[in-house]
């Protein structure tokens, strides 16, 4: 379809995009340095216990500018500690994803015919079960604080919709003339594939790994909010929400400051995902 | 019509086989059993409730006779809440768990579908912008997020409203927990209405509805909204799926008494009978779902109807 149709479907709040993609990048850069340097910039540890603050809301003292639960433990601290571990298995599960996603889809799209059809109805099919149903039983059964299961568990269920979309693009690639040239040329299947195939479809591999990032944090996020995922002392910002979740009548800015960090990030990812996809992605338009 | 449906629900046995043996052996290849975590029992004792509950005997022997029991309906006993069967324990969670499904599920078409036509008929209007912003901030969100800010705010700030728990007979309670799962799903099913209806309204035999002069209003309720309706009502597949699972989450935030609490507890207890009857129901319930999507769908659309399977 021409831009112009789509600019119907458009209202103005979408064409309005880029500004927010702008504040979105920024507020996701923002994340990423709290999250890189901001435990360490603290002068408390996320597992130091502070028997002298219990419980103090944010602002109160100078020290835990913050507040602290009800250990002691300072929320700051806490948050961006839990903000790291958020985002590294949110970018490593992504990572799984992508590996998988982007092998399955360029295989059944290359080879085409019998195999390209079974590979694409074991898609379907998966893509009818209830994911994180599979994912909470495998991190009960297997995983229980192990990252690295939790990894492979959350990682191997978000690569359906990319294996699709790298399927049906390296499809259309497959026909294009030069990928023709580069086969008279002389290169091997797997040649094409690396040097040709796969640059092309780098664009829409970075869009949705892009809008995999917040799945795979929410995933994460939910594993741990049902003490299936990292284990205390330890936090993601999924254990601060159930553990601020059950103390919000006494001290609600324990959910409120890791609530308010994980939607920053989501809608952060999910604005800047979506821009992308706009951008880059012309299978979409 | 009815071929379309008999062939389709025939289909579903095979699937629910293949998920029952598929989880059945996984649910084994993990470490522990019943009873090696908890109390610790007396090595005889625990050889003594093995065998007792047919444990020591060849896995394969084990999912022969599960598979038998289930052909008679029965589910097996729990092996970590004494004396109460799978079949029991289900059946006491299953209404609390299907009412709250059905309320988030009425909540979302039932504010969805205006909404989008709303949004479609003034394009660009207040409540079209305001619709982009709700559905960027619902569908970002988780509702273990979404449940305990909703819960802050209407239960223990403005005090509408309790925050947890289960009274029967009460629907209050169910209100805030349907809510939350229900925002995102109205989020979707707006703006698919929105852009399925705008795409309809484009087509040429609107134009020549309203060239034949009928007005807008009979337009719209004729000839636009049945067939704007189909990619909401395949919508509906998918959302069921997010509604079996979404209402675990919501279940554990607002601590209502259904289903969603066996699955992770049994997993973790290494309760074998439960998680295999959890698998069943929300199995079955899935693949029920997303069949009567599909059967809606054919029954709005007649080409579905006439397609080789």
């Amino acid at each position: 379809m021409p831009g112009s149709t789509r600019a119907c479907v458009m209202n103005r709040s979408e064409r309005r995009r880029p500004r927010a993609m702008v504040l979105a990048a920024a507020l996701i850069a923002v994340l990423v340095l709290l999250a890189l340097f901001g435990p360490e910039a603290s002068p408390y540890s996320y597992s130091a216990l502070d028997w002298a603050h219990l419980s103090i809301p944010p602002g109160l003292t100078a020290e835990h500018w913050l507040g602290t639960d009800s250990l002691g433990r300072d929320l700051y601290v806490r948050t961006v500690y839990g903000l790291r571990l958020s985002l590294i298995i949110g970018v490593l599960a992504t990572a799984v994803s992508v590996l998988i996603g982007v092998a399955w889809g360029t295989l059944a799209g290359w080879v085409g015919g019998r195999l390209d059809a079974w590979m694409m109805r074991v898609v379907d099919v998966l893509y009818a079960l209830p994911y994180l149903f599979i994912v909470l039983i495998l991190a009960a059964l297997f995983g229980r604080g192990n990252l690295a299961v939790l990894l492979l568990a959350i990682g191997a269920v978000g690569w359906l919709t990319l294996a699709r979309v790298v399927r049906a693009q390296t499809l259309s690639l497959k026909r294009r003339e030069f990928i023709e040239a580069a086969r008279a040329a002389g290169l091997s299947g797997p040649q094409v594939l690396w040097r040709h195939v796969l640059p092309n479809l780098a664009g829409s591999i970075a869009v949705y790994a892009t809008l995999m990032v917040p799945q795979m944090i929410v995933y994460e996020s939910f594993l741990s909010f049902l003490g299936l995922g990292v284990e205390p002392p330890r936090a993601s910002l999924g254990s601060l929400i159930n553990a601020g979740a059950r103390q919000m009548l006494t001290a609600p800015w324990l959910l409120l400051v890791p609530a308010g960090v994980l939607i920053v990030l989501l809608l952060s990812f999910n604005i800047l995902g979506d821009g992308l996809r706009d951008v880059l992605d012309p299978t979409r338009r | 019509m009815l071929g379309y449906a008999l062939r389709r629900i025939a289909g579903i046995v095979p699937v629910l086989l293949i998920l029952l043996t598929v989880s059945f052996f996984v649910i084994r290849l993990a470490p522990g059993g019943p009873f090696a975590s908890g109390r610790a029992l007396p090595a005889r004792t625990r050889a003594e409730l093995e065998r007792l509950y047919g444990l020591n005997r060849p896995l394969l022997v084990q999912y022969g006779d599960y598979l038998r029991a289930l052909a008679h309906g029965n589910l097996g006993p729990s092996y970590s809440m004494r004396d109460e069967t799978v079949a029991g324990l289900i059946a006491s969670g299953l209404p609390v768990s299907a009412a709250l499904g059905l309320a988030a599920l009425a909540l979302a078409v039932l504010s969805g579908v205006p909404l989008g036509v709303r949004a479609a008929l003034r394009r660009d209007g207040a409540l079209d912008r305001s619709l982009a912003v709700f559905a960027a901030l619902t569908l970002a969100l988780p509702s273990f997020v979404t449940g305990p800010l909703l819960a802050l705010a209407f239960g223990l700030w403005l005090r509408w409203l309790p925050v947890a728990g289960w009274q029967p007979d009460t629907p209050r309670d169910l209100i805030l927990p349907a809510v939350t799962l229900a925002l995102p799903l109205s989020a979707s099913i707006a703006r698919l209405m929105r852009a399925s209806l705008l795409e309809v309204l484009g087509a040429s035999y609107i134009r020549t509805a309203r060239a034949r002069g009928l007005g807008r209003a009979r337009v719209l309720w004729r000839h636009a909204l049945r067939p704007a309706l189909v990619p909401v009502v395949s919508y509906l597949g998918p959302a069921a799926t997010y509604l079996v699972t979404g209402s675990l989450v919501v279940e554990t935030v607002f601590e209502l008494p259904g289903t969603g609490r066996y699955l992770v507890q049994g997993a973790i207890d290494r309760d074998y009978t439960l998680v295999m009857g959890m698998v069943l129901v929300y199995g079955t319930l899935t693949l029920l779902a997303n069949l009567a999507a599909d059967l809606i769908h054919a029954w709005l659309d007649p080409r579905v109807r006439h397609e080789p399977l």
